[in-house]
């Protein structure tokens, strides 16, 4: 049942929403027009709506820091690790799920727990190793550091996902008489992939933006891109043109790919806890 | 359908999980918690000899430190503050019917999705700059001084940068909890003469309370670890003005190269970061159950 609605109390409302819609998302608006501004225009007061644009920025940015190679570790380590860690997380999600044992809640409850660790509490002996082993500024590095930090969620999203899966289709297709790998392929299959998809979805967002361990463990080698973009922190002239054609790159992809994962979110980082 | 050979078979499933992430999490806390032990410098080759709790002393009457605790919570509290209260009134907001909702929402919530680091240097110079930013420029507009943000009040202004990551999360699962909320309910209090702040208070806030908890606590975790936006935007200060553990244990480390006093420092958000996560396994335990 509808609630009434007077179209003086919509009007109200949207005005409200669009302006407060529109400041939570100014500063990303806002880099995005400056990305197109001369150097000069864009610490011109008062700001500058209308302007001459350019894209000398995107030139520059790439010319002079080779942008793409940051980019390309971005796409390899967010990409790399959360494959990774589904390779690794299927299968043991996919067991909880529909084999679960006297033990299988304290083990989901464990794994939780690791992802409470905070990092800095392995920082040191973390660096040291990957010092010793010259795994410091590599990107398979980092690859196998995030798919570690991922994937314990990883794992509770693909369970929250497959526990969803009525176990009696199950015992239908084998009535049935379809083999193991029949099962597998034309009935479990079908109703896994949307939520294996939606995990890694989530999953590349997350490790996209991870901030600690990039920070801390490459250099300009390995950096993807939150690590490059805090080069531009260094105080020394105002690069605003830049640094904005630089993150406007840099956040454009994983925002894009966040629109479409709104609900996945949710369920995600929350463990299942609030759907 | 457990029969013997399912059961062994889910157990080699689920062990490469297990096995994982149990190394990758108890070799190096183990490693921590020895070398807080330890008289270990990396500038000082030569052995490493016990120091008992010299290192934790060390931390602890380090005046650092207890700022650093005191930044660490007020970052959390403050921005806990101000994504609760500001996520429950976008989340109200976005659950009234107006136009172009979808596209409203999506503007609320891509603040979560931008790179950490690039959203304080954004805020940093092109919304907080004393001079060029657009916060001076509105400041003058109404003739009034502008705020110098990191030279005058730079922890809240790393809060600020921290709670607009925040703020889109908790709307987002705020939003979630209340679109399950029954109208019928609301409908009922609302022909009995409920006025708007009584049916928030009796009905919506009750409602909302176990989303709320949730939001809580997952962002506490969250902002225990707080870095990256310090790091690019006032490096710790001015001082140790906006030094939070994490921070300091990465300039123990990496800076000074005292691996066994940052290794205390580890320690101890660690043990820090356990107080919150008993909270939060209990909550999640018990939605299991359901």
């Amino acid at each position: 049942m509808a609630r009434r609605v007077t179209t003086q109390r919509k009007i109200l409302f949207t005005a409200f929403g669009w302006l407060f819609g529109l400041a939570m998302f100014f500063p990303i608006l806002w880099t995005a027009m400056t990305s197109f501004k001369s150097e000069g225009d864009a610490i011109a007061s008062p700001p500058l709506l209308f302007y001459h644009w350019t894209v000398e920025n995107y030139v520059e940015v790439q010319s002079r820091s080779n942008y793409f190679l940051h980019f390309g570790n971005s796409v390899a380590i967010s990409l790399g690790s959360v494959l990774i860690g589904l390779l690794i997380a299927v299968p043991a999600a996919w067991a909880m799920a529909f084999a679960p044992a006297r033990r299988t809640k304290d083990l989901l409850m464990w794994m939780l727990s690791t992802k409470m660790m905070p990092p800095v509490g392995v920082l040191v002996p973390i660096y040291l190793i990957y010092r010793d082993w010259g795994l410091l500024d590599t990107v398979g590095g980092l690859i196998g550091l995030m798919t570690m930090v991922n994937l314990p969620i990883i794992v509770w999203m693909l369970y929250t996902y497959f526990k969803e899966i009525p176990g009696d289709i199950l015992e239908a297709a084998r009535m049935d008489g379809a083999s193991l790998a029949k099962e597998i392929f034309y009935v479990l299959a079908p109703m896994a992939v949307p939520g294996i998809a939606s995990t890694l979805l989530l999953n590349i967002i997350l490790a996209w933006n991870e901030a600690f361990w990039t920070l801390n463990l490459t250099a300009a080698k390995a950096a993807p891109l939150s690590a490059f973009i805090a080069s531009y922190s260094s105080p020394e002239g105002l690069f605003w043109a830049k640094l904005s054609a630089a993150s406007t790159l840099a956040i454009a992809p994983i925002l894009i790919l966040g629109w479409f994962s709104q609900r996945q979110l949710v369920r995600g980082l929350t463990f299942g806890a609030v759907k | 359908m457990a029969t013997l050979h399912t059961r062994s078979l889910a157990r080699v499933m689920v062990a490469p999980s297990v096995v994982l992430l149990f190394v990758w999490m108890a070799v190096p806390l183990a490693m921590t918690l020895y070398f807080s032990f330890l008289r270990y410098n990396l500038l000082q080759p030569g052995p490493t000899p016990f120091a008992g709790f010299s290192n934790y002393y060390y931390f602890v009457t380090d005046p650092a430190f207890w700022a650093a605790i005191a930044n660490t919570l007020s970052i959390v509290v403050g921005t806990l503050a101000i994504t609760i209260v500001g996520g429950t009134l976008f989340a109200l907001m976005l659950d009234q019917p107006i136009w172009g909702q979808g596209v409203v929402r999506i503007l609320v919530i891509s603040p979560f999705f931008v790179l950490p680091t690039v959203a304080a240097l954004v805020w940093k110079n092109m919304l907080m700059h004393p001079v060029y930013g657009i916060f001076a420029w509105i400041a003058h507009v109404f003739g009034v001084t502008p705020v110098d943000w990191f030279a005058q009040v730079p922890l809240l202004s790393v809060t600020v940068i921290v709670a607009w990551q925040w703020l889109p999360f908790a709307t987002l699962i705020l939003l979630t909890a209340l679109q399950s909320l029954s109208e019928e309910q609301k409908e009922a209090a609302e022909m009995d003469g409920a006025s708007i702040i009584s049916i928030f208070y009796y009905i919506t806030l009750p409602h909302l309370a176990r989303a709320i908890t949730v939001v809580i606590l997952i962002e506490t975790i969250f902002l225990l670890s707080v870095f990256a936006e310090i790091l690019v935007t006032t490096n710790g200060g001015p001082g140790t003005a906006t030094t939070n553990i994490p921070f300091l244990v990465y300039s123990q480390a990496l800076l000074q190269f005292d691996i066994g006093g940052a290794s205390a420092g580890g320690v101890i958000a660690v043990i820090l970061a356990n107080i919150v996560a008993i909270f939060l396994v209990r909550l999640i335990g018990r939605n299991l159950e359901d």
